[in-house]
């Protein structure tokens, strides 16, 4: 216990070493959140919270229900105002920077009147790129990503993994800085998600883009992530930010290693904690 | 079996035509008030080459093409902004619903004080009565746009024009089509009704009700088949025109 939280304190709090040092990319922080306070009518979310999100990892966000897990990355992306505080992107704002956000509901989050190839590529029309170069980026992402789907077909004539897919390369499309999914696989049946983690794996693997995901899913969260941020119930707290090394790609095998298994029980004890809390 | 099941439509039509001739034979009804399937799908057919039921089709083709243009022409544009807004909707909702909820033919003594006995008058009443049925069809199709494509449009960064021309006019595009169908059906039964009766020389309720003062039956009911042809016509039309265009309805 007291071991993650020492590992925690180091990797936030850790500066730059000398000038030669080359710097492990989990110290250097990307996103920074300052004094964020957050309340929907009574309730306080959120009460001067403070955070990091490093670069180049991913972040799993997992918390008991109703802890404000989605309100925070919905509040980093822009979806809902702030009602106190900073966030920071490289120093920057939010409308200084690209990033990507996949949601939940893809049914509801893709344009049905577009084939999934003219979704994937709207944000770029959105940012007045032109035909050809659309075109030629989008024919770069899906070759990256070795997408094997005919995009062509309208997202009501294609499974829910296949939108969800959509989806991400829709995110993905403006080669962002930052990526954003709130439960992304939380409405795929079963074997779906297995088959979607294994895609945003290795959409990650292939482009080191940082990524925070909101899961519901201990499991899910801790096998996908570098990080995992576990949230208290609101006013949400920082209840333990777990580090979760193992290499990629991760397999099944994965799951049932020492390490893992640690990782996650850990986890669990925290949530519980949490949860009896309240 | 299974492949005589698009046939399936016809037996009723079958059905009916022999209870008509069953009708017809045994005399159930005065034969001068029912004439025979025959009789009338002659007169039918008569009347629409070259005769009277023709020119008489097409003018009521014409009024209400013209008024559903009209209607539509107002309520789509009026139906997106105010939809844009829900509390502007709210404001004016009452006053939509007060005059979508009144008998349009009611209206007809005023608009012919306004627009006199002619043309105008017919046509400015079922426009009046489909913008009505459109508006508030068109309103709540912007209104329910889905919450989740809004946001997602504002996520990648498009501006509030852009997200109102990109998603909200293609997201109420299945509800206006329900306007569009509703409001050309309510627009045809105002023009029959109308022919029928403001100092009317021409037109399907014209030929219904001529048909029936000159006591020449089949005549009347040829007229009254060409008006649900009509009616089932523009219908389908509509019908077909957004499974060409609005693809995704109901999917």
């Amino acid at each position: 216990m007291g071991d993650t939280m020492d590992r925690r304190a180091t990797a936030l709090r850790q500066t730059p070493a000398g000038p030669t040092g080359s710097i492990p990319a989990v110290e250097r922080a990307h996103v920074t959140i300052r004094g964020l306070s957050k309340r929907f009518s009574n309730v306080i979310i959120y009460d001067k919270f403070d955070f990091d999100i490093p670069r180049g990892k991913l972040i799993s966000v997992f918390g008991p229900n109703g802890c404000g897990k989605s309100t925070l990355i919905n509040m980093i992306a822009g979806l809902i105002p702030l009602d106190e505080g900073e966030i920071l992107f490289d120093g920057k704002k939010l409308s200084e920077i690209k990033f990507g956000y996949v949601f939940q509901n893809y049914r509801e989050a893709l344009f049905p009147w577009l084939r999934a190839i003219d979704n994937i590529e709207y944000p770029l029309k959105v940012m007045r790129v032109p035909d050809a170069e659309r075109r030629a980026r989008s024919e770069k992402l899906i070759a990256h990503l070795g997408v094997k789907l005919d995009l062509k077909r309208y997202p009501y004539e294609m499974s829910g993994g296949q939108q969800q897919l959509v989806s991400i390369m829709r995110a993905l499309i403006v080669e962002p800085e930052i990526l954003f999914l709130d439960e992304p696989f939380s409405a795929l049946d079963y074997e779906m998600t297995l088959f979607m983690r294994e895609q945003l794996q290795r959409v990650f693997q292939e482009t080191g883009t940082t990524t925070v995901l909101v899961s519901h899913d201990l499991e899910e969260a801790v096998y996908l992530a570098d990080w995992v941020l576990l949230l208290s119930r609101h006013p949400a707290l920082v209840a333990d930010f777990v580090r979760y090394d193992d290499a990629r790609p991760r397999t099944d095998a994965t799951l049932s290693e020492p390490e893992f298994i640690r990782v996650k029980a850990h986890c669990l004890d925290v949530f519980q904690r949490e949860v009896r809390k309240g | 079996m299974k492949r005589l099941d698009p046939f399936l439509p016809i037996v009723g039509v079958v059905g009916l035509i022999v209870v008509w001739y069953l009708a017809v034979w045994f005399q159930v009804v005065d034969p001068v008030l029912l004439p025979s399937p025959t009789n009338t799908f002659w007169a039918f057919w008569k009347g629409m080459n070259g005769g009277a039921l023709a020119f008489d089709f097409l003018k009521t083709v014409q009024r209400t093409t013209i008024s559903t243009l009209i209607a539509a022409a107002i309520a789509i544009p009026l139906g997106i902004f105010l939809g844009s807004s829900e509390r502007l909707y709210r404001s004016v909702e009452f006053i939509i619903d007060f005059f979508r909820s009144t008998p349009a033919s009611a209206m007809f003594p005023l608009f012919l004080v306004l627009f006199g006995v002619g043309d105008k008058t017919k046509i400015s009443v079922a426009a009046f009565g489909a913008m009505l049925v459109i508006l508030f069809n068109v309103a709540y199709g912007v209104m329910n746009a889905r919450k989740t494509r809004l946001l997602a449009a504002k996520v990648m960064g498009a501006s509030r024009l852009r997200v109102l021309t990109d998603v909200m006019l293609l997201e109420s595009l299945p509800q206006t089509f329900i306007g569009l169908r509703n409001g050309v059906s309510l627009a045809l039964v105002i023009i029959v009704v109308a022919e029928m009766f403001i100092g009317s020389t021409d037109g399907l309720g014209h030929r219904v009700f001529e048909a029936q003062q000159l006591f020449e039956m089949p005549d009347m009911y040829a007229a009254i088949f060409a008006a649900g042809a009509l009616g089932y016509g523009l219908n389908l039309l509509f019908l077909l025109v957004e499974r060409r265009f609005v693809h995704w309805s109901g999917k």
